[in-house]
């Protein structure tokens, strides 16, 4: 799976509660989780993140189960999450829902151009080439089907 | 030699496995959510030898209309598939898991977070999202990456006014939020056979505070008592001796009461040092706090005396409830000016039962203390049972009597 896009610079151990705040969970509308993305951190971020590769610190995603954290950063429009690691719940969700996560440690430039290629880890910033390490195989599968409900589908 | 969650997955660290889920839960916040999903599967079943359940505990009774109707569709698959349902009053997930339907060696996954809780009795527990969820009612099994394991070592008694809970705060605070990511934390030591269930559950809650997979004890003695209590006859589990990550040591009686600040579980300190701090809240419950044997330390403290702050009390279920009532716990509580809300999680995700306001602060005894979380602009500070009864006879801050 390949993508590109510009990168926004997030902190270390962003919660879900942060993602998308607990006061936004009871509906099942979409829109709804990514006009509110993000919006305890910063109520702008949602309209930018059209097009964008958060990069962020360690430990993202920790915290609740929320799926909608997930759902919230997807249907903003971002094309993936970097960051050194992540709260293993939010790794599966993201995954589980189509949404590319990246694990590598790597400084961010706001606004700089990223391109990543996750089958073979390779993860480009501004020209300059990093190794990443590989999602398992299960994970890869499950992104390339679209997610695990399109995964599942298929397999019937 | 393996460690409990190598034993119970049957595979090395670091290998991934598929492996048949004994029990799986979720609740109405991501029920909704994995029965969506289910359909979209295309699914028309339940798999068949996994025991699922969901229960009604993060917003239930219902805040408003659109989270009644939502809770309509779902409670009506619960009952037409046949699912053990538990409806609003039931109590927590974790908590009635908790009380004897879950066992030694089995893999339970939970669509919530804290289902590391049942790691108290010797199950691999751990918790996924609602799409994993839905899965697992098609599948009836998951993929799981064998995880490494931390120790840590529990000797010692506790001394004076500290309890489970600030065991739990000062491991998260030693490991941090993201110290046990990817990997199970195991609670060994001699200190372990003196620790109950419910002390047990509340170092298992935590775990996933320090970013852990699981928290797991070794079914032992207290653990065959307690189930048999509630009809299972099961056989401890003996520890092998097996290769850690790390390992950490905690002496029980140099644990003193702490207090977890804004906005992170990790930022641990001293209650002495925040002594004095006014609060407009204090919560008492959670699947971390809301037991019987809690209940029963609040009543002691507060027995014949008044409370100088809103203290809202929510059990963790309806028999935590109804021992409470049975024992007169309950009647002491209210007499002392606490109130009482519905069994289940209550104010602890900010939905309602107690929302705080821009600026108010709340000492409450659940696990999560992220900005925001129980109300825009309030503050949350997490402490012991003790030490949440104390400052609520106090109106602020207080270093806990010794019950």
């Amino acid at each position: 799976m390949k993508g590109a896009g510009r990168a926004i610079c997030l902190p270390a151990d962003i919660d879900t509660d942060v993602v998308i705040a607990g006061r936004y969970l009871r509906t099942k509308d979409k829109s709804i989780w990514a006009s509110h993305v993000f919006e305890d951190l910063d109520p702008s971020l949602a309209r930018r993140l059209k097009g964008a590769v958060i990069v962020a610190g360690k430990n993202f995603g920790c915290g609740s189960s929320r799926e909608q954290a997930a759902i919230a950063i997807r249907e903003a429009g971002a094309v993936a999450v970097i960051a050194p690691t992540f709260a293993r719940i939010f790794f599966r969700n993201a995954i589980n829902v189509g949404l590319p996560l990246i694990e590598a440690d790597i400084a961010c430039d706001e606004g700089s151009q990223i391109t990543f290629n996750l089958a073979q880890g390779i993860v480009e910033v501004s020209g300059k080439r990093h190794t990443v390490k590989t999602l398992s195989p299960r994970m890869q599968d499950i992104l390339k089907a679209g997610g695990l409900v399109e995964y599942w589908r298929k397999r019937k | 030699m393996s460690t409990l969650s190598e034993r119970i997955l049957n595979a090395p660290a670091g290998v991934y496995v598929d492996r048949n889920v004994d029990r799986a839960f979720a609740c109405d916040g991501t029920g909704m959510l994995a029965l969506e999903a289910w359909k979209n599967m295309g699914a028309r079943h339940l798999a068949g030898d996994t025991e699922f359940s969901i229960f009604f505990d993060h917003i239930a009774p219902a805040n408003n209309s659109a989270a009644a109707t939502l809770q309509h569709e779902l409670r009506e698959f619960a009952k037409s598939s046949f699912m053990n349902f538990s409806d609003v009053g039931g109590g927590i997930c974790h908590q009635l898991m908790g009380e004897g339907n879950a066992l030694p060696g089995e893999i339970i996954i939970g669509a919530d977070s804290h289902s590391v809780t049942l790691g108290a009795f010797g199950a691999f527990a751990t918790g996924v999202g609602a799409t994993d969820m839905a899965a697992i009612w098609l599948t009836g099994e998951t993929w799981l990456r064998v995880p490494e394991t931390i120790a840590l070592r529990l000797e010692g008694r506790f001394a004076g006014a500290a309890e489970a809970k600030d065991l739990a705060l000062a491991y998260v605070g030693e490991l941090g939020t993201d110290g046990a990511t990817y990997q199970a934390l195991e609670f060994i030591g001699d200190a372990v056979k003196d620790l109950s269930i419910d002390e047990r559950m509340v170092l298992s809650n935590l775990s996933v505070e320090a970013g852990a997979k699981a928290g797991l004890f070794y079914a032992d003695d207290v653990t065959v008592r307690y189930l048999r209590e509630r009809g299972h006859t099961v056989k401890p589990q003996i520890p092998e001796s097996c290769t850690y990550s790390r390992e950490l040591e905690f002496d029980l009686s140099d644990i003193i009461p702490l207090v977890a600040v804004p906005h992170r579980v990790d930022t641990v300190k001293p209650v002495d040092e925040l002594a004095g701090l006014p609060l407009d809240q204090v919560f008492i419950g959670t699947c971390t706090n809301g037991r019987y044997s809690d209940l029963a330390r609040l009543a002691r403290i507060v027995k014949g005396k008044k409370v100088a702050v809103r203290t809202i009390v929510v059990p963790a279920s309806a028999s935590v409830l109804l021992q409470a009532t049975r024992t007169g716990v309950l009647a002491d509580i209210v007499e002392a000016g606490c109130t009482v809300g519905t069994p289940g999680c209550g104010p602890c995700l900010g939905a309602h039962m107690g929302v705080l306001g821009e600026d108010e602060v709340c000492l409450s005894t659940a696990n999560r203390n992220f900005k925001n979380r129980m109300g825009i602009g309030g503050e949350i500070y997490l402490s012991s049972v003790a030490t949440a009864a104390s400052s609520a006879l106090a109106g602020e801050i207080t270093a806990p009597e010794v019950a």
